[in-house]
């Protein structure tokens, strides 16, 4: 009998130290079930794909308040590319201006999330971007 | 290549996807640990366990980067934290303490839940340990959860156990109970920079002084193990536990730790010690084993009906829990 769970990545890449939204994510998740790993603060992107191989997790979560998501997500995702986990959902909440969402979404992020975002809405679309 | 290729071959991905498959009790897990099982009991399992808050992982932190500097010996590293009761979500978060290490292709870090299990370990944990034994990785290390004072799994599993206190956790009665610190094979005091921290090393001392050395034949499930434990010899001198202070945020007393650590195992390996530790290991996991798989016998035997049939008559208290099981048994041997 397997007994999956899902794990998510919790990370907080780049310079800005506000990891509460994070902590809200990570705890959000851990009561719906899911099994977060949480990296902390100031993470490069190469210690977060590490990060996200070693754990073998279904899906990265970054948070980012500093205004460096262009720079810093689609480094991450080419990086989850190039480790063979190009499986991996990546999300990623925090100030996104709309123009730079509809890049993210391109780049292939799979969901981005706003001040205000629903805890909920975040956990009903993990659930559907892995299972479903 | 098969999965069990890829790990001896040291492709870090397929470990990664092969614990997950254990960690969740796949079918391709197991077949890969039947497989790995021959490349197995290289590596030395150092168990590491403590109160929430002791500074384990930063310890451990320190510890593998002492082996990495100084010795250039391959790291893994198992990291327990708890599931939840409730949810069985969980927040694994010891690798904020180990971001020292993150770029090392000769560390790997993983994170695991409980998932139910009670004894600090996760019921995977023992396999998980066979996985990197058989990749190569010299040194294996154990992080429980925060443990209170029974959660001693760990020293089943491991052939060194540290033990890792804090100044102003408790006081020289807590330190005779039994429990956890009779399982510790070296007494970390760790936050060594701390107020109370020679009240807290005093108290060890003296619960050492107090204490007779025995030897150590694990008791499972409240019964002595059923294991053919070779007797000392009467000149092989038992090992009392050393207590060594460490700040594990600076790295005061890692190098000196890491020499305990290797002296203890000089001395399991010199006598018996090494060779029963393992002996009870690989028994306990049989032990679990078949137990696993006479439950899954019983419950194709037993048919889910009359199981819930059988639970209702308990329930209704026409008849006891035992003559239940008893019902039940003797059905499954007609």
């Amino acid at each position: 009998m397997t007994d999956k769970k899902i794990r998510v990545l919790v990370a907080k890449p780049g310079l800005d130290g506000h990891d509460r939204g994070a902590k809200v994510v990570a705890r959000a998740l851990r009561d719906a079930g899911m099994e977060v790993i949480y990296t902390g603060l100031r993470q490069t992107p190469e210690m977060i794909a590490e990060a996200a191989l070693q754990e073998d997790v279904d899906v990265v979560g970054l948070s980012v308040l500093s205004g460096a998501h262009m720079a810093l997500a689609p480094r991450i995702m080419e990086l989850l590319r190039s480790n063979g986990q190009s499986h991996v959902k990546v999300f990623i909440g925090g100030i996104i201006p709309d123009e730079d969402l509809v890049r993210l979404k391109e780049m292939g992020v799979t969901g981005v999330y706003g001040p205000g975002a629903s805890t909920d809405d975040i956990i009903r679309d993990i659930k559907e971007t892995v299972t479903g | 290549m098969t999965t069990s290729q890829d790990i001896l071959n040291g492709n870090r991905l397929a470990l990664a996807r092969l614990l997950t498959k254990i960690e969740n009790n796949a079918p391709e897990g197991r077949d890969a640990l039947i497989e790995l099982f021959p490349h197995t009991g290289k590596a030395h399992l150092i168990g590491v366990t403590g109160a929430p808050g002791t500074g384990k992982s930063s310890l451990v932190n320190q510890l593998a980067l002492h082996y990495r500097k100084v010795e250039d010996k391959k790291i893994a590293i198992l990291a327990v934290d708890p599931s939840s009761p409730f949810t069985g979500g969980a927040v694994l978060g010891d690798r904020v303490r180990m971001r020292d290490l993150s770029g090392d292709e000769k560390v790997f870090i993983r994170s695991m839940a409980t998932r139910g299990s009670l004894g600090g370990l996760a019921q995977s944990t023992a396999n998980m340990t066979q996985v990197f034994d058989a990749a190569g990785f010299d040194i294996v290390i154990i992080e429980t959860v925060g443990a209170g004072q029974s959660e001693v799994d760990v020293a089943r599993l491991a052939h060194t156990t540290l033990v890792v206190e804090a100044p102003g956790l408790g006081d020289d009665i807590q330190a005779i109970k039994a429990g956890i610190l009779e399982i510790a094979d070296i007494l970390v005091v760790n936050k060594g920079d701390r107020p109370g921290v020679e009240n807290t090393e005093k108290a060890l001392k003296s619960m050492l002084d107090l204490a007779h050395p025995t030897e150590k034949i694990f008791r499972h499930h409240g019964k002595s193990m059923n294991v053919d434990v070779p007797k000392q010899n009467t000149n092989t001198k038992l090992w009392i536990p050393p207590i060594q202070r460490t700040i594990s945020t600076e790295g005061v007393g890692i190098a000196e730790l890491a020499e305990l650590i290797s002296k203890h195992a000089t001395h399991l390996l010199s006598g018996e010690g090494w060779s029963s530790r393992v002996r009870i290991r690989l028994q306990v996991e049989m032990e679990a084993l078949i137990q696993e798989s006479l439950m899954n016998r019983f419950r194709q035997d037993i048919s889910k009906e009359k199981y819930d049939e059988v639970f209702e008559k308990v329930f209704q208290r026409n008849i006891s829990p035992w003559e239940a099981v008893k019902m039940l048994m003797n059905g499954r041997l007609k």
